[in-house]
């Protein structure tokens, strides 16, 4: 029988990081991407699709990340295809952060004062004028700290994709312990692995945040 | 897509989905109800409590919004009985959440407290209140009030959150939709019909919240 010491445990762990790693950026990227363009549609001037984006961040915003994964799992199974964990995971952690961002932008461009909008249209900007020089920009500024901030939220909601087998961190978490019988010594180096992924994102997002707040009142 | 929906089981496992319904909302009061004041006593330690208490708070608030929900419930589960501490598997279910909700919600009430005019102190000061009693009387409620509908997101968040603790065999909603999954090989109606059951839950907690927030703060004061 095999002995785990503690640097094997360790190297197991920073190895299984790297899948964290990954799924966090392609689900914060595709879901950024996502993001932008129901934010779009959600501030778009056209009438039925602004509810049709509410109704998907309320629905995704209001029920259990795991659900989510669930369904996604085996949702696409329906189809007939063998769905490998890493594909449910990615396309609901990808539906989900939109769900978040969607929300967090519309409040950063909904804070641009109104005055700018209508002092753009009275220099003859068009509508994707007046947005691609003035207020995305300006909104831009105001969306990076929360964004930055939600960040550390996919992070933590990757951990969930080990439950429908997705080999990451947590996993190996799981197997580790399995395998060694040390659950306080794994879970605790996990615990630590991902606080080493999140608080400086969670710092970043605070010294951001402050900067602005003294540019603001200025 | 060749799939026939099938929910004809509802008529036998129904009564399942109640009692993970049951599960979950004993959770949720539980673990709203102490985490909050778990998250009060932290505010009130890092913006008025003694000097050695301070970082012993920051380090507990880090730490925990940092790490994801299912590492804390597992290091409590699984890790603690190493430790000699050992907890049923509600137990651990209900003392993860009222840590996690103490954590954030001591963030949130903290912005509260820092947000009362500083008169408010000295106007307690000068009636001779003792600061705890300054803190309970004058500070805050006011701030309580301000923050409450952070707060209500913030018990919501980590009810949909408690949805992982069936992975150490708590029988909540999640759990529900396990089991009769594995019983009845219908999948995706039983997370469907779970994940509906959710998002009600979700809305009617949000909305008994606020109700709840009109109740405890009845004059609705202006600003300032």
């Amino acid at each position: 029988m095999t002995q785990f010491t503690l640097m094997d445990i360790l190297r197991n762990l920073v190895f299984a990081t790297q899948w964290t790693v990954i799924l966090s950026l392609v689900s914060f990227i595709g879901g950024g991407l996502l993001g932008l363009l129901l934010l779009f549609m959600r501030i778009g001037k056209t009438r039925w699709l602004p509810p049709v984006v509410k109704l998907y961040t309320e629905v995704f915003q209001g029920t259990p990340l795991l659900m989510q994964l669930f369904l996604a799992f085996f949702g696409l199974g329906l189809f007939g295809i063998d769905v490998p964990p890493w594909l449910a995971a990615g396309i609901a952690l990808i539906l989900w952060t939109a769900a978040f961002l969607v929300e967090i932008w519309r409040g950063c461009v909904e804070a641009i004062p109104k005055g700018q909008w209508e002092a753009s249209a009275s220099l003859g900007m068009t509508y994707v004028e007046q947005m691609r020089h003035i207020i995305l920009p300006q909104a831009l500024k105001v969306a990076i700290p929360p964004t930055v901030g939600f960040s550390v939220q996919v992070v933590k909601g990757t951990a969930l994709t080990s439950i429908i087998g997705f080999t990451e961190l947590s996993k190996a978490g799981t197997v580790l312990t399995n395998a060694t019988f040390q659950p306080f010594t794994v879970y605790g180096l996990v615990a630590l692995i991902y606080f080493a992924l999140c608080f400086p994102l969670s710092q970043v997002a605070r010294i951001l945040e402050r900067k602005m707040n003294v540019a603001h009142r200025h | 897509m060749n799939y026939q929906f099938d929910f004809a089981w509802l008529a036998t496992y129904w009564p399942v989905f109640v009692d993970g319904v049951l599960m979950t909302v004993r959770l949720i009061v539980i673990g709203g109800v102490v985490g909050i004041a778990l998250g009060t006593f932290c505010a009130w330690a890092r913006s008025l409590g003694p000097a050695w208490l301070k970082p012993a708070v920051v380090a507990y608030v880090e730490l925990i919004r940092n790490t994801p929900f299912l590492i804390q419930l597992f290091f409590i589960f699984f890790g603690l009985p190493a430790a000699g501490f050992r907890l049923t598997e509600v137990e651990a279910a209900t003392l993860a959440m009222v840590i996690n909700l103490g954590a954030y919600s001591a963030e949130i009430i903290r912005a509260g407290i820092e947000a009362t005019p500083k008169g408010q102190f000295e106007a307690g000061a000068s009636l001779a209140m003792s600061p705890i009693q300054t803190f309970r009387h004058v500070v805050l409620i006011p701030a309580l009030q301000k923050i409450w509908p952070a707060l209500a997101s913030q018990v919501v968040i980590v009810m949909l959150g408690s949805a992982v603790v069936s992975q150490i065999a708590v029988e909540d909603l999640t759990y529900a939709a396990n089991f009769v999954q594995s019983r009845t090989f219908r999948a995706f109606e039983a997370y469907f019909i779970s994940t509906a059951i959710y998002l009600g839950l979700a809305i009617l907690l949000r909305f008994a919240l606020l109700r709840l927030g009109h109740v405890i703060f009845p004059h609705k004061r202006a600003a300032r």
